[in-house]
C-alpha cells in the first residue's frame, strides 16, 4: 500500500539544495524589465499621460499607457471557463485603465534594459487625472448615488441572493415568523470581518517571450491551463498561440488562482517585438495590486427553543469586492452556503448576500473561499446563543449538527461521510474541554485563562456550482518505471507526492517508480484547472485512480503476450507482473519494458491518458480547540494551547497531512489576532510590508498539535476528501470564544488586536471600571 | 556605471567577480554566481529569504552590500552537501521532518540552522523560535522547521563531550 504512507515529499531534497527552480531563477538572459506605473488616487480618471521625459531615460525600450492597450475587457479569476454565457465570470479588467477604480491601478508601463532604468522611468512620467469622491464602505458605495465605478453596474452592486430553504408543514410560513416568535429563545448578532492576504514569501512574477510566432509565459501560478485561456482572452488571440509554463512556486493560497499580470505581461513581451520581458512585483505592490480575503459583515438573527434546538437562522452578508470581481460573488455565496449547511434548522434558513464594488483593492480566492468569513460569524453566533440561554456550547453544537445524510436543496451536495462528532471528541479530550471549562469559570483579576472552540463543514471541489475534470497521463520507460503527467499544480501543498503515492497504489508500484512531471507546460501537460478548492487530491485523484486502471491493463495485456497466459491470470504487484492467484512473481517489470520498447516482434509504447469529469462532491469536517491567556490591560492574547482535528477522509500521507494542517493553522491565528490590511480615507494602503502587516512570526505561535479522524468517503478516489484549504477556517472563532469565556466579553470584529481588545475591554468595564 | 572587483571565497571557492557598487549581495549570488539558492521574497530584510553566511553569521543578503563582503567567506545552501554530494545533517532533518512546503523559505532557514547549529550550544524550545523569529514562512506555522532545527541541535551534540 502506497497511499497512506509517510512518504518523503519527492520535491523535498531539490528544494533543501536550493536546486529547484521557481520562476525567477529561470529567466534567460539577456532579458527586458517590464515595471507598471500605478494611479496615486483611488477614484477618477486619467486625463493625460505625458511620456516625454521618462521615454528619454537611458535604458527605457517601450513605454505603453492606458491609452495604447486594446480595448478589450477580461475575466481573471481561476475559475473554469463555461461556454454558457450566463455562468461566464464578469469581465472587467483590461490591461490597463484609464478608470481609475483603486488606488494603485494600473496605468502605464515601462519596459526597460534594467530595474534601474524601469524605476527611474516611471518616476518622470507625468499624469493628469480627474479625481472624484472616494467609497470604502460597500454600504455607502450601494447608495451613494456618485460615479459608478463600473459602467456596467449602475449602483455598484456586483450581484445579489436571497436563498430560503424549504419549510416543512407549521404555523409558521417564513423564516422572518419564526425569528419574531416569542416561544423562542431569540438572539441577533453582527459579526465582521477584515481584508487579509496571502502572503506567499515569493512575489507575484512572470516572464513572456515569443517562440515560433507564439507567446510564452513563464508564470507562478496555481492555474497554468486557465492563465493561458484568459492571455488568450485578453490580447484577443487564439488560445493555442499562448503557451504557459509553471515552475515551482513560493505558495499561492489562492493568490495566485486568479491571473494577475500574466496578461499584460505576454502584451508588453509582444509589443517589444517578442523580447523576454520580466515582470517582477515588489512586496509592496503584490499586497496593494494583487488579491486579498474579502472583509465581510454579517448579520445574523436564530430562534432556539427551550431544549436547544436551532428552529431557524438568517444571515445577511455584505462583502467588500473592492475595484474588480475577480472572484467576485462566488466567495460570499459560498460563505454564506457553508452557514447554512453546518447546522440544521428545525423549520428553515434564509440566506441572503450581496457583492459590491468600492474603491479598494480587490479580494478574490484565498484558502477557505469564504469559509473562514462566514464560520468566525457562525461560530461565534453559536457560542454566544449557549451563553446567552446557559446552553453548554459543546453540546449545542452537536445537537445541531448536519446529520450524516444530509442533501443540500439546492446544490445536491451529500453528506457521504463524516466523522465530525469524533473530531469533536477527540479535541475536546485532548485540551481537557469540560476540565477546563470549569476552572476558567467566573476568574477575576487583569490575567485571565479561557477555552473555546469551533467546528466547521467545508465542500471538495466545485461541482455542481462549476465544472470540475482532470487528466492525467502515464508513460511506460524503458526501465519498468513509469512518468506521471498532470496538469494539476505542485504549490508546496505536498501534490506531487501524494500524486506520486496515488499512481503507485492505481498501478501496483512502488512508489519509488513513479516519476513525477512537477512542471506544468501547457503544450504538454494534460488538462487540469489547477490547484484551488482543495480539489486536487479529490478530482485529479479520480483521474489518476482511472489512468492507473487503464495503464495497468495494458501492462497486464502485454504481459499476457509475452507469458501466452491470459491477462486476467495476471496482476502487477509491487511493482512486477505476478500470477493474481499465487501471486508468485512471473516477469520483471524492467524486462517487460526492455521487450514492449525494442521488441522486433511487437514494440508498443505504453501508455495511458483518462479525463476525469467528477460530478460528485463531499463534505469534510473538523474542529478547533484553544487556550487562550488575556492580559486585559495591555489587550495581549498568548494562545498557550491549540488543536485542530479533521475529518479529511483517508489520508494519503499522513505526515504531509499534518504539515498542510499547521500551516492553516497559522493562517487561522494571523487572521485571528494581528493581520489585517489598513486603509487611510483615500483608499492608501497604509501597511503594504511584511512588518506593518504583522505576519506572524515563530515567536507569535505556540507548539501547533494537528489530529484526524479518518473517515472513509465512498467517493473519494481513496476514501479522501478536502484537506488544503480547511485548517484555516476554525481558529479564529475557537480563539475568539476563549476570550469570550475568559474575559466575559463578546468581540465580533477580527482581527482581536490589542487595540481592539483594550476598547472592547474598556467597553465592558474591565479597563478604567470598577474592576479596572 | 562604476564597476568594483569583488574577491571573496563563496562555497569554499575564490571568487572574482565584478559588481556595482550599489549592489546587494544577493543580486551578486543569484544574478552574476547563479546561485538561485538565495530567493527574494521582500528585499527590505524582512522575509530571510535570502540568509546565507558571511564568516559565519547569517545576513539578509538583500540589505548587505556586496563590497561588504570583500575578502570575507560567504556560505549558501549550494555548499553544503559535502564531496559525495551527500545531504548535511541539517538538510536531512528538514526532508525528515517535512519542514518543506513550497521551499521558498527553505534555504534561507537552513542558513540560519547552520549557525544555530554551529554554535555549539543547546538551545530550549522558546530560544530556537527566537532564533529563526527573522524567518516568515507561510506554509508550516513554524511547527515542523522548529522540530527540524531542534533534531539537528540535539544531533550535532550526541557528539559533544563524549
Amino acid at each position: 500500500m502506497e497511499v497512506g504512507k509517510r512518504l518523503s515529499r519527492v520535491d523535498a531534497p531539490d528544494k533543501v539544495t536550493g536546486r529547484a527552480k521557481y520562476t525567477g531563477d529561470l529567466v534567460p538572459r539577456p532579458h527586458l524589465v517590464a515595471k507598471v506605473l500605478h494611479s496615486t488616487i483611488a477614484n477618477g480618471r486619467v486625463k493625460a499621460i505625458r511620456t516625454g521625459k521618462a521615454q528619454a531615460i537611458p535604458g527605457v525600450v517601450k513605454i505603453v499607457t492606458c491609452f495604447d492597450v486594446p480595448d478589450i475587457q477580461f475575466p481573471t479569476p481561476g475559475h473554469p471557463w463555461s461556454v454558457e454565457k450566463a455562468h461566464q465570470d464578469v469581465s472587467d479588467r483590461r490591461l490597463l485603465t484609464d478608470r481609475v477604480r483603486f488606488y494603485g491601478d494600473d496605468i502605464a508601463a515601462v519596459v526597460a534594459e534594467d530595474e534601474i532604468s524601469a524605476a527611474r522611468a516611471l518616476g518622470a512620467i507625468e499624469v493628469d487625472y480627474e479625481e472624484y469622491p472616494v467609497v470604502t464602505d460597500p454600504e455607502v458605495s450601494m447608495t451613494a448615488g456618485g460615479e459608478s465605478i463600473h459602467a456596467e453596474c449602475p449602483d455598484n452592486v456586483l450581484a445579489s441572493m436571497d436563498v430560503r430553504t424549504p419549510m416543512p408543514e407549521s404555523d409558521f410560513k417564513t423564516v422572518e415568523e419564526v425569528l419574531d416568535c416569542p416561544s423562542y429563545h431569540q438572539f441577533r448578532g453582527h459579526y465582521q470581518t477584515q481584508q487579509v492576504q496571502h502572503c506567499h514569501i515569493e512575489s507575484a512574477l512572470s516572464y513572456a517571450y515569443m517562440e515560433s510566432g507564439r507567446i510564452v509565459v513563464v508564470s507562478s501560478t496555481q492555474i497554468p491551463h486557465i492563465v493561458r485561456r484568459v492571455i488568450g482572452q485578453a490580447l484577443g488571440i487564439p488560445w493555442g498561440d499562448v503557451r504557459v509554463i509553471k515552475p515551482y512556486i513560493g505558495g499561492g493560497f489562492g493568490n495566485k488562482q486568479d491571473v494577475l499580470y500574466e496578461p499584460l505581461n505576454a502584451y508588453l513581451s509582444k509589443a517589444v517585438g517578442g523580447r523576454c520581458v520580466k515582470l517582477e512585483l515588489t512586496r509592496e505592490e503584490v499586497f496593494q495590486c494583487t488579491r486579498s480575503r474579502h472583509a465581510i459583515s454579517f448579520d445574523v438573527a436564530a430562534a432556539v427553543d427551550g431544549d436547544g434546538n436551532l428552529m431557524a437562522r438568517s444571515v445577511r452578508a455584505l462583502s467588500n469586492q473592492g475595484a474588480y470581481a475577480s472572484h467576485g460573488h462566488a466567495i460570499v455565496a459560498n460563505a454564506v452556503t457553508a452557514f447554512r449547511q453546518l447546522y440544521q434548522d428545525q423549520l428553515g434558513c434564509h440566506a441572503q448576500a450581496r457583492t459590491v464594488y468600492t474603491n479598494l483593492p480587490s479580494p478574490g480566492a484565498m484558502r477557505g473561499y469564504g469559509i473562514p468569513q462566514s464560520n468566525f460569524a457562525l461560530e461565534s453566533m453559536m457560542e454566544d446563543i449557549a451563553r446567552a440561554f446557559d446552553l453548554d456550547p459543546y453540546e449545542f453544537r452537536l445537537q445541531n449538527l448536519m446529520p450524516p445524510g444530509y442533501v443540500d436543496p439546492f446544490n445536491g451536495i451529500t453528506c457521504h461521510s463524516t466523522a465530525l462528532r469524533e473530531c469533536m471528541a477527540k479535541g475536546a479530550q485532548f485540551i481537557g474541554w469540560k476540565a477546563l471549562r470549569e476552572k476558567y469559570q467566573n476568574q477575576t483579576g487583569p490575567v485571565r485563562r479561557g477555552v473555546g472552540m469551533a467546528v466547521f463543514s467545508y465542500k471538495t471541489g466545485v461541482w455542481p456550482i462549476s465544472l470540475e475534470t482532470a487528466a492525467a497521463r502515464m508513460v511506460l520507460n524503458q526501465d519498468g518505471s513509469v512518468q506521471l503527467q498532470l496538469g494539476a499544480t505542485e504549490i508546496g501543498q505536498g501534490g506531487d507526492t501524494v500524486f506520486t503515492q496515488m499512481a503507485a497504489e492505481s498501478i501496483g508500484f512502488p512508489a519509488d517508480r513513479v516519476h513525477i512531471v512537477s512542471t506544468q507546460d501547457t503544450d504538454t501537460a494534460p488538462f487540469d484547472t489547477g490547484a484551488y478548492a482543495s480539489r486536487q487530491t479529490y478530482v485529479t485523484g479520480m483521474a489518476i485512480k482511472d489512468t492507473g486502471a487503464l495503464f495497468k491493463s495494458k501492462l497486464l495485456d502485454y504481459a499476457a503476450e509475452l507469458l501466452e497466459r491470459g491477462a486476467g491470470e495476471l496482476d502487477v504487484r509491487n511493482g512486477e507482473i505476478v500470477d493474481a492467484g499465487t501471486g508468485q512473481e512471473l516477469l520483471k517489470l524492467h524486462d517487460l519494458a526492455q521487450e514492449a520498447f525494442y521488441s522486433f516482434r511487437h514494440s508498443v509504447h505504453i501508455a495511458a491518458e483518462c479525463t476525469h469529469q467528477c460530478k460528485d462532491n463531499t463534505f469534510a469536517f473538523g474542529c478547533c480547540f484553544a487556550e487562550v491567556e488575556v492580559d486585559i490591560p495591555l489587550g495581549r492574547v498568548t494562545v498557550l494551547r491549540v488543536v485542530n482535528v479533521h475529518d479529511s477522509g483517508r489520508l494519503i500521507n499522513p505526515q504531509l497531512a499534518e504539515a498542510q494542517v499547521h500551516g492553516g493553522m497559522s493562517m487561522g491565528l494571523g487572521y485571528a489576532l494581528s493581520e489585517e490590511m489598513k486603509f487611510d480615507e483615500k483608499g492608501r494602503l497604509l501597511n503594504g510590508n511584511l512588518l506593518d502587516y504583522k505576519l506572524p512570526t515563530a515567536m507569535d505561535h505556540p507548539e501547533l498539535t494537528a489530529l484526524f479522524v479518518e473517515s472513509d468517503d465512498p467517493t473519494g478516489p481513496f476514501g479522501n476528501k478536502a484537506l488544503g484549504e480547511p485548517p484555516a477556517i476554525p481558529v479564529a472563532p475557537a480563539v475568539r470564544n476563549a476570550i469570550l469565556q475568559a474575559t466575559g466579553v463578546a468581540v465580533n470584529t477580527l482581527p482581536l488586536s490589542p487595540q481592539r481588545l483594550v476598547e472592547e475591554f474598556t467597553k465592558a468595564g474591565l479597563i478604567g471600571g470598577k474592576e479596572g | 556605471m562604476n564597476v568594483e572587483i569583488l574577491n571573496c571565497i563563496v562555497n569554499g571557492r575564490s571568487v572574482e567577480v565584478a559588481i556595482d557598487p550599489r549592489e546587494s549581495l544577493a543580486d551578486t549570488l543569484r544574478e552574476r554566481l547563479g546561485l538561485t539558492s538565495v530567493k527574494k521574497g521582500c528585499e527590505v530584510g524582512e522575509c530571510g529569504a535570502c540568509t546565507v553566511l558571511v564568516d559565519g553569521q547569517a545576513i539578509d543578503s538583500c540589505i548587505y552590500l556586496s563590497l561588504w563582503a570583500q575578502g570575507k567567506k560567504i556560505l549558501t545552501v549550494e555548499g553544503l552537501q559535502d564531496d559525495n554530494g551527500e545531504l548535511s545533517n541539517i538538510q536531512k532533518a528538514f526532508v525528515e521532518e517535512a519542514a518543506v512546503q513550497c521551499g521558498f523559505c527553505t534555504p534561507g532557514i537552513i542558513m540560519s540552522a547552520v549557525e544555530i547549529v554551529g554554535s555549539g550550544k543547546s538551545y530550549t524550545r522558546e530560544e530556537l523560535r527566537k532564533l529563526i523569529s527573522g524567518h516568515l514562512c507561510r506554509c508550516t506555522g513554524y511547527q515542523n522547521i522548529l522540530n527540524a532545527v531542534e533534531r539537528a541541535v540535539n544531533e550535532a551534540h550526541k557528539f559533544v563531550g563524549k
